[in-house]
């Protein structure tokens, strides 16, 4: 109901228009939500992309989580049991990365064009931190990879965007719960004929809320008195125990 | 009922975390362990970071030993001084095995350390537990067989800085209390346990402390150390998740109290093979993580170095 609202409002903003303005932005494109909140029943959520564009084409979203220094380690067998064994860091990883397009995404355009604009899985950037052994990187690339598919932070295939009359799309964004928090963005861009003719930008924050935000900033910013009030806390249940079966 | 956990960062069922809670509490209860080496790999289990398991389990072991040391301490089983002693060992071995902590979490090893940690120990203990409940099962048919001698002269009462602990009637070197102290203390720390399962037979059979203070005495010094392994856990490695926690202290202690009424009731050395086969069954499946092939020969940690 409320999308259906969200894309009549859309169109007849579009429909309102005139024809003058109309040919500045192809393409214009917006979130249902600008922000993911995660509380304490947080488990996932759906956002909805939707925009319009200027006539017949090919859309192509990419979201893009906030990046972080993330070390891969390799499983090495030693003496029969699973070991930890070498490393590769990857300076500015996206926490979380989503593709989706109208069509499959080398159908929509060439490999060179993917490349150039980054979208898809295979073509996020990874880069060496420089401190690391560069050899062997594209087997710790694939697992780093495998790895972010298996925890739902990386689309495992391109998601669908459905358009209606050469004007409206949509996607459906899933977020797992394990989402990293911080600023996404995301970037959507139209194709004809293979070549990209627009490009429309919008951001998202994930941040953690209420109880949740309060209990991980404490930990963090007063660590020493998060962890002496854990104690008392404890120590006051554990006596409370006591005193309550004892009468019982 | 999924609820989402601030540091463990991830969501959790809750009846799951209940169900666990009570029935660890439930084992402690009957046969007077503080289940902290049987929740931590239940934690690991259910998917919850090795790190965050052995922080938040540490937070539970202090309120679980409050409530059994309180008791102890109004029956007058608490050996203050002899305490004392462990204490300023595990306060030493705990601080250094948070440090240890921290220093193979940055290597990437800490996890398999954990893992190792628990087979070897669940390993020896569940074992140990089998045979003492089986000799004990052989003497109740067999009784006047050989007992042993309640007290042997060795090497430890060599030792210098003797002290007298009147409580326990002993006169001994408190360089034994202090190293069982310490190596307890390191084990708390990276196993997120009250390490009572080690504390307890090394007061018995190391130090020949009598057996009616050694529970109440092993769990005031337990209280100390586990609070300062939440301490340093939180200031380190932010690992310590108080919701989690909290779920977990109310549920093992109405399991507890369910499970002191029950272990009145059964006969002790079946009910100790039992619990010796549960401590086993649960270090094979640690052990059978460490050996079987991955899924991903890959995993992933965040920040460099």
């Amino acid at each position: 109901m409320l999308r259906r609202l969200f894309l009549w409002l859309i169109f007849s903003a579009y429909a309102a228009m005139p024809v003058g303005v109309l040919a500045a932005p192809p393409l214009v494109a917006d979130l249902s939500s600008k922000q993911i909140r995660i509380t304490t029943d947080f488990t996932g959520a759906n956002l909805l992309l939707f925009g319009a564009m200027d006539g017949a084409g090919d859309v192509v979203v990419v979201v893009r989580g906030p990046r972080a220094q993330t070390v891969v380690r390799r499983k090495e067998r030693i003496g029969g049991i699973w070991v930890n064994g070498s490393e590769r860091v990857f300076n500015s990883v996206p926490g979380y990365y989503f593709v989706a397009g109208s069509r499959p995404l080398d159908e929509i355009t060439d490999g060179a064009t993917l490349d150039r604009l980054r979208i898809g899985v295979d073509r996020i950037p990874l880069e060496l931190s420089s401190s690391t052994d560069p050899q062997d990187v594209q087997s710790f690339r694939e697992g780093l990879i495998d790895l972010k598919q298996e925890q739902g932070l990386f689309s495992a295939e391109p998601a669908k965007i459905s358009i209606a009359e050469n004007r409206l799309f949509r996607v459906d964004l899933t977020f797992p719960s394990n989402v990293p928090t911080g600023p996404y963005t995301a970037d959507i861009y139209l194709f004809r004929n293979g070549k990209p003719v627009g490009s429309s930008q919008t951001t998202l924050a994930v941040r953690k809320a209420g109880l949740e935000a309060a209990v991980y900033d404490f930990a963090h910013r007063h660590s020493a008195f998060y962890g002496i009030f854990a104690i008392v806390i404890a120590l006051f249940a554990g006596w409370l125990a006591g005193a309550i079966f004892r009468k019982a | 009922m999924d609820l989402y956990f601030p540091i463990a960062e991830m969501s959790l069922n809750v009846l799951v975390l209940l169900a666990m809670g009570g029935g660890v509490g439930l084992l402690s209860g009957m046969f007077g362990v503080g289940g902290g080496f049987l929740m931590t790999p239940l934690l690991i289990f259910s998917g919850v970071p090795p790190a965050v398991a052995v922080g938040t389990e540490a937070n539970q072991v202090v309120a679980a030993s409050v409530s059994g040391a309180l008791a102890h301490w109004r029956r007058g089983n608490v050996d203050f001084k002899m305490g004392l002693v462990l204490l300023i060992g595990g306060f030493i071995g705990s601080t250094a095995g948070v440090w240890i902590f921290t220093w193979l979490r940055d290597l990437g090893q800490i996890d398999v350390v954990i893992s190792l940690c628990y087979v070897t120990f669940l390993g020896i203990i569940g074992s140990l537990m089998l045979v003492e409940s089986a000799r004990a099962w052989m003497r109740s048919r067999n009784p006047g067989a050989a007992r042993r001698k309640l007290h042997q002269h060795t090497w430890m009462h060599g030792l210098p800085f003797k002290m007298r602990f009147r409580r326990s009637k002993l006169y001994i070197s408190a360089l034994l209390p202090l190293a069982v102290g310490i190596f307890v203390g390191i084990l708390s720390a990276i196993m997120g346990v009250g390490g009572g399962f080690v504390m307890v037979p090394a007061m018995i059979y190391l130090l020949g402390m009598p057996t009616s203070v050694v529970v109440g005495t092993s769990l005031f010094q337990i209280i100390f150390v586990t609070a300062n392994v939440t301490f340093l856990q939180s200031v380190n490695n932010q690992t310590v998740d108080i919701l989690l926690a909290l779920i977990l202290i109310a549920s093992s202690v109405v399991g507890a109290q369910i499970g002191t009424v029950i272990g009145g009731k059964l006969r002790s050395e079946q009910l100790r093979g039992l619990l010796g086969l549960v401590v086993l069954a649960v270090g094979l499946r640690v052990g059978w993580d460490l050996v079987a092939v991955p899924d991903s020969l890959f995993s992933l940690g965040l920040g460099g170095h």
